[in-house]
């Protein structure tokens, strides 16, 4: 048995998953920031970044202090090179939520205009995303994780519209340009963040069946659920 | 949908496979589905174990093992201690025959050629194959007398002759710088780690069709672990070697397919790379990430 291994895997664990939680809380608050027009809310969010970029380098030295001990294999090798590249995703998204909060405060200084697109609905489906992306990490499970993949075209799609949206109002109330150019960063910003839930969900699905599914759509190889074995013999 | 705390615990623990667990399946004595990968069957094989079962007088040591050893390729038996994989080796040459309470069935191939037929000519067929020990074993004579042996046995008389195969066989066990101003000191002089180089050059001094190697590093170090696993590396398209190893690192690093062993069956079969990024089986996974065994 390899004690050590799985002993340095669990604190791993322990680490992102506390990462995570820092990283989630601050996504929330941002959005909060702005539906609530709450500056402190946004301030919080900017002072936890610092945070979550200590938490990423460690993790990142966790999982190369493992590689170089442990040679890992199999399905610990597939998790940590997932750890490794969701670590990533987990720190951009933290950025993107300190860009959240710094448009937050900028809206929080004009007057309230009407939203063309539908924010909340956005906000809240990117969460949602990020959130199952975490759960699918959580129970290594890898139906959710395809769930999470299959939202990401509803976000873009919310993404899209809101581009048609801002423009026709830009033309109807110029006065608002600032706001509504802060607006639209924000939805970029947003459907980024889904970009990012949606590379985790893929990392889990590599964890889980040792497949790499990105840009599976592109070269028409998407693997099926269960992979029956290649050839079995009745001995 | 909960909200993630840093308590929350992950399990790293893949989801149980449908149907009964192969390994209690294995220790039941029950029927067992071995699973090959399709690469190892597009190989052309220079030997062919087919449903091969060995006893060590009432005790089964293996079931009904089929396997193809790909040409030219490195192929490790790995698997936990009693798993039966020294025993499949030393089957491949028939070195078990020397025991009287062995009995098999099922056959081997060596190129086409029944390895187990009745009237086959053991000694001729050993021939055809080199052995490398865990221990070192060099003969009591001198470096150069070793690696002629087969050819001198076989019949060969030519000076020149025996001198170019030592040469040769030296340096393609990574030997022939160390030792050709020492070629008439005892064998016993050198180090265990250029002593096993010699055993390799001696098997492989009379051309083998296949190179068994029944965990060759365990009794070195680290130093001469390196140079061994580097003159494997050497041989690989030459020869076709099939190896033992209890080492699961030293099994991803040199062979190109590898085969999990367990209480004398076959479990999971196929390209090092894929058995050691993805095995197929929950069982294999479990065993080379050190789960059991």
């Amino acid at each position: 048995m390899m004690i050590h291994l799985h002993k340095e895997i669990e604190n791993l664990k322990k680490r992102l998953l506390s990462l995570c939680a820092v990283v989630e809380d601050n996504l929330r608050q941002s959005v909060q920031a702005i539906t609530e027009r709450d500056d402190r809310r946004a301030e919080q969010v900017i002072g936890r970044d610092l945070e979550i970029d200590q938490a990423e380098i460690e993790v990142e030295e966790e999982c190369l202090k493992i590689l170089a001990l442990y040679q890992p294999v199999a399905i610990d090798l597939r998790f940590l090179v997932a750890v490794l590249k969701m670590n990533n995703d987990l720190e951009r998204i933290g950025d993107l939520a300190v860009n959240i909060a710094q448009r937050a405060i900028f809206l929080n200084r004009e007057l309230p205009i009407e939203v063309p697109f539908d924010l909340n609905g956005l906000s809240e489906k990117t969460q949602t995303m990020f959130r199952l992306s975490l759960d699918a990490l959580v129970n290594l499970d890898a139906s959710l994780a395809r769930k999470v993949c299959a939202m990401d075209d509803e976000v873009d799609a919310i993404n899209r519209a809101m581009y048609d949206g801002v423009k026709a109002m830009i033309r109807r109330q110029p006065e608002h340009l600032d706001a509504l150019i802060a607006l639209l960063s924000i939805s970029r910003y947003l459907e980024r963040i889904a970009d990012h839930a949606t590379n985790i969900a893929e990392d889990v699905l590599y964890t889980v069946q040792g497949a790499i599914v990105r840009h599976a759509r592109e070269f028409k190889r998407l693997p099926p659920e269960d992979a029956p074995p290649a050839s079995v013999r009745r001995d | 949908m909960n909200t993630l705390t840093a308590t929350d615990t992950l399990t790293l623990e893949p989801p149980a496979p449908a149907g009964d667990d192969r390994l209690a399946a294995i220790a039941r004595g029950g029927q067992f589905d071995a699973v090959v990968h399709p690469a190892v069957d597009r190989e052309d094989a220079t030997l062919e174990v087919r449903d091969f079962c060995l006893w060590y007088g009432p005790k089964k040591a293996l079931h009904h093992i089929g396997m193809r050893i790909p040409r030219g390729k490195v192929t490790a038996l790995i698997g936990p201690s009693g798993c039966g994989k020294s025993t499949l080796l030393r089957s491949v040459n028939r070195i078990n025959d020397l025991l009287d309470t062995v009995r098999i069935e099922g056959d081997m191939l060596l190129n086409g050629d029944s390895i187990y037929a009745p009237g086959v000519d053991v000694i001729e067929l050993r021939k055809r194959m080199g052995m490398v020990f865990q221990k070192p074993n060099p003969f009591p004579m001198s470096v150069y007398e070793n690696v002629v042996y087969p050819r001198r046995i076989d019949g060969e008389r030519s000076r020149a002759a025996l001198a170019e195969v030592c040469e040769r066989s030296l340096r393609r066990a990574a030997l022939w710088d160390e030792v050709k101003d020492r070629l008439q000191e005892s064998a016993m002089s050198l180090s265990g780690g250029q002593q096993q180089r010699l055993c390799i050059a001696r098997a492989i001094a009379a051309e083998p069709e296949v190179l068994l190697m029944d965990e060759p590093c365990s009794a070195l170090d680290p130093i001469a672990t390196n140079k061994i696993e580097n003159l494997i590396d050497e041989l690989r398209g030459r020869y076709t070697i099939l190896i033992v190893t209890h080492n699961m690192q030293q099994a991803s690093r040199t062979s190109d397919y590898t085969a999990f062993m367990y209480l004398g069956h076959l479990v999971e079969y196929g390209p090092t790379a894929d058995l050691f990024r993805k095995p197929r089986l929950r069982e294999t996974e479990d065993y080379i990430t050190g789960r059991f065994g």
